[in-house]
């Protein structure tokens, strides 16, 4: 008995030792985050995980977006747009260096922009910078891109995780080594535990506060609930709904709740039967319940949507309306459809919390109207392989979290396969238009025909639920992009 | 008969585990609502006269679901043991029986298999062959083989030594008869009692499995995907995590004191204590 109380006096000591410790250095975060990146590099997928990671923080483009959605200057400290609105001429920061020690300079902004260009491209949003004709150098300190038509959200489309530079030496480790010109450098990465980043010393930027970061990666609730009590990480800048009130009014913790650009949807191979015939899809659509599905998913911390469009967004066009919930109409539809007894379908859940819990909701709401699904839960890399890259899927759950990613509705090879030459030519329309009561107008009239053809089931607009220790500041409170940028968080007494 | 009901412990445990497989069993054809009836605006409700445990987190009614889930964890721990005892059995006579070579190998392979932790094979086999309630059977009955095929040998060397055996050996019975006739019906209460034992090993196996996302699927119910649902709310609704947390506990109590009531009761000879039983 008394050697056990004295073994635990002891290590009560260390306890206090290491958290005396750690106290004393108050630069480091440890950040908790559900998904593990399949890889690093943020030019070569479409994971938000990659970005989460590495955007802003090991990476950076030639403008940023900041916390409001803004485009700010990035390693181009500035840039003149021609007349024509065509030529875009980019003055580079002097002085800048990547991670591995080599110069930053026009030739690793070509070398980018050809290697997103290029045939064999593994860039997830290749089609942004498509518009991209020629790219010269004029002077190592200065870039011109010319396009060849306008766009309108060029310039925050470069800004974008999926334009980031990328030096010629370092691009084809960056899955694995990811060597950027930003504010941090990789240093490790244990794969199924954390990366770790350290601040980058010849930074040419303003200098961050923190001197190290390591993102955690806790799939589940329940550990990243207890790791943040015992203080083991010090925030996760999007916890589960369901277990947020553990820490709502605890005065040791911050609740941040935000928006997101994350339209969660039901998302539909449209090129499958039944799912091609737009009766079925509209089936669908009224068999949805989306407050049930946004109380019992998110706790009622999401947005209902009636098109994949943010709710935030000044183009927003509230379109929930167009196929309210009525199940007797869901099963007229089916009858009509030529599937009176309804059908039966597979939905393939992503290790995320509101798919998995949603996706029983929506089998339980489907089941009422005579739709039988079959719920296959797959991880994480299954899913990139086999829904997204594959398309082998009927029905699938997802929050597509790209800001303005209502284009991917204009291509017909995008994983659920939606194919509207009418949408894809208002689209081009919408990309070449600059003046923004026009963009507005042509911008309803997308999410109007969206919403019509029911392509996928819209359910909600995802918030930002970030959780963070108290004396933690300046993580950003809403995610008006994939990522979550260091550049700001600092610990205060 | 009498013998039996004079061993309070096999009577508890038997009428305990009783109530659980009929009430399982019951769930079969009435729970008080559909398990995958999900409702959200009633979740999270405490128990009260309309829901005897309360509603989950979707909404379900608690009752319904324990009920259910009791059922999945009877039916896969029985299939299970039925696989170790199908399989195992006669692969423990015959290495009795046989000796030689034929024991050699099924005594090599059953410490193949218990060379891996159990939980691993299930994890491998479920991995292998995707998650599911069956494929957790299997999982859980090929590591059920190797227990039964040792207490079946176990039990058997003991009793090929007797006069019996020999004489029947004499009337020229081949192994195969001997083991038939004479072996197995000597072994009979070693294996219920191993049996016992292993179906309460097997309900936990299968909530370990369905807990870590490998065994029972949604909308399908187990008392393991339960805890699992329950443990990302333990804090705020700690309820959710108790009542299949308890159930499982009561069930495997149950199971595990009519195991120990059975050997009591059966076999009087196993108190001075047989390695192969206790193993």
């Amino acid at each position: 008995m008394d050697k056990t109380l004295k073994a635990f006096g002891l290590a009560l000591a260390l306890t206090t030792a290491i958290a005396g410790a750690a106290m004393a250095q108050p630069t480091e975060v440890r950040i908790g985050v559900a998904l593990e990146p399949p890889a690093l590099d943020p030019t070569a997928g479409a994971a938000e995980a990659i970005d989460i990671v590495v955007y802003q923080n090991v990476f950076e483009g030639l403008v940023r977006i900041d916390q409001n959605g803004a485009v700010q200057p990035g390693l181009a400290e500035s840039w003149t747009i021609s007349e024509d609105g065509l030529t875009y001429t980019f003055k580079l920061h002097d002085g800048v260096t990547f991670h591995d020690g080599t110069t930053f300079d026009a030739e690793d902004v070509k070398f980018t922009f050809d290697r997103i260009l290029s045939e064999d491209s593994v860039n997830a949003h290749r089609e942004f910078y498509e518009p991209i004709t020629s790219i010269s150098v004029i002077d190592p300190l200065t870039i011109e891109l010319k396009l060849d038509r306008q766009i309108g959200r060029f310039l925050f489309d470069l800004g974008r995780g999926d334009a980031v530079i990328v030096a010629p030496e370092s691009a084809d480790n960056n899955a694995n080594e990811p060597i950027g010109t930003g504010p941090f450098a990789f240093v490790q990465w244990d794969k199924g535990s954390r990366v770790v980043l350290e601040a980058y010393g010849p930074y040419w930027g303003e200098p961050v506060h923190l001197t190290k970061a390591s993102y955690v990666f806790i799939g589940d609730t329940a550990t990243m609930t207890n790791a943040l009590l015992a203080g083991d990480i010090d925030g996760t800048n999007n916890f589960s709904t369901e277990a947020l009130a553990v820490f709502e009014g605890n005065p040791q913790f911050n609740v941040l709740v935000g928006t997101t650009e994350g339209e969660t949807i039901l998302s539909t191979n449209n090129k499958r039967e039944p799912f091609d015939n737009l009766k079925v899809r509209q089936a669908m659509a009224h068999a949805l319940d989306r407050q049930a599905i946004i109380d019992g998913t998110t706790n009622g911390y999401g947005v209902p949507i009636g098109a994949p469009f943010a709710p935030h967004n000044p183009y927003y066009v509230d379109l929930t309306g167009t196929y309210p919930y009525d199940p007797d109409a869901a099963r007229a539809l089916l009858a009509e459809a030529g599937y009176p007894d309804g059908f039966s379908a597979t939905l393939k859940l992503p290790p995320v919390g509101y798919a998995r819990t949603s996706g029983q909701i929506i089998a339980s709401q489907f089941a009422a109207v005579g739709i039988k699904l079959q719920l296959i839960n797959v991880e994480w890399a299954q899913w990139l392989e086999d829904v997204y890259a594959n398309k082998d899927f009927d029905l699938t759950i997802i929050s597509h979290v790209e800001p303005f990613d209502i284009g991917n509705y204009a291509n017909p090879d995008y994983y659920f396969g939606y194919d509207n030459p009418d949408f894809q030519a208002l689209i081009t329309t919408l990309n070449g238009t600059t003046d923004e009561a026009k963009r507005k107008e042509l911008a309803i009239e997308a999410q109007t025909i969206l919403a019509n053809d029911a392509v996928n089931g819209y359910l909600f607009e995802l918030a930002q639920t970030g959780v963070w220790n108290a004396k933690l500041t300046g993580m950003w409170q809403n995610s008006p992009i994939e990522g979550l940028v260091l550049r700001d968080i600092h610990w205060t007494e | 008969m009498k013998r039996l009901l004079s061993h309070p412990s096999l009577v508890i445990g038997l009428s305990a585990t009783l109530v659980f497989l009929v009430v399982g069993i019951v769930s079969l054809i009435w729970t008080p609502y559909p398990i995958e009836q999900i409702d959200i605006p009633r979740r999270f409700l405490a128990p009260s006269a309309a829901h005897w445990l309360g509603t989950d987190n979707l909404g379900r009614d608690m009752m319904s679901l324990v009920m259910a889930g009791t059922w999945t964890s009877f039916l896969v721990a029985a299939v299970a043991v039925a696989i170790g005892v199908g399989v195992g059995v006669p692969l423990g006579l015959a290495a009795a029986a046989w000796g030689g070579p034929v024991e050699w190998l099924v005594l090599r392979l059953t410490d193949f298999v218990f060379a891996f932790p159990a939980v691993i094979v299930a994890i491998l086999i479920t991995t292998l062959l995707g998650p599911s309630a069956i494929n957790a059977i299997v999982a859980i009955g090929v590591f059920n083989i190797p227990v039964f095929a040792r207490v079946a040998r176990g039990g058997a060397l003991g009793v090929a030594t007797l006069d019996f055996v020999a004489a029947g050996r004499l009337a020229g019975l081949g192994n195969a008869l001997i083991a038939w006739r004479h072996l197995l019906p000597n072994i009979m209460s070693l294996i219920i009692v191993q049996g016992t034992i292993q179906m309460s090993l097997g309900i936990l196996a299968e909530a370990g499995l369905s807990y870590i996302g490998l065994g029972t699927q949604p909308p399908e119910t187990s008392l393991g995907l339960m805890l699992r649902d329950a443990q990302g709310v333990f804090l705020i609704h700690p309820w959710l995590t108790l009542v299949p947390g308890i159930s499982i506990v009561l069930i495997v109590i149950a199971l595990n004191i009519a195991g120990d009531g059975l050997r009591d009761a059966i076999d009087p000879r196993l108190r001075q204590g047989n390695p192969n039983v206790l193993a």
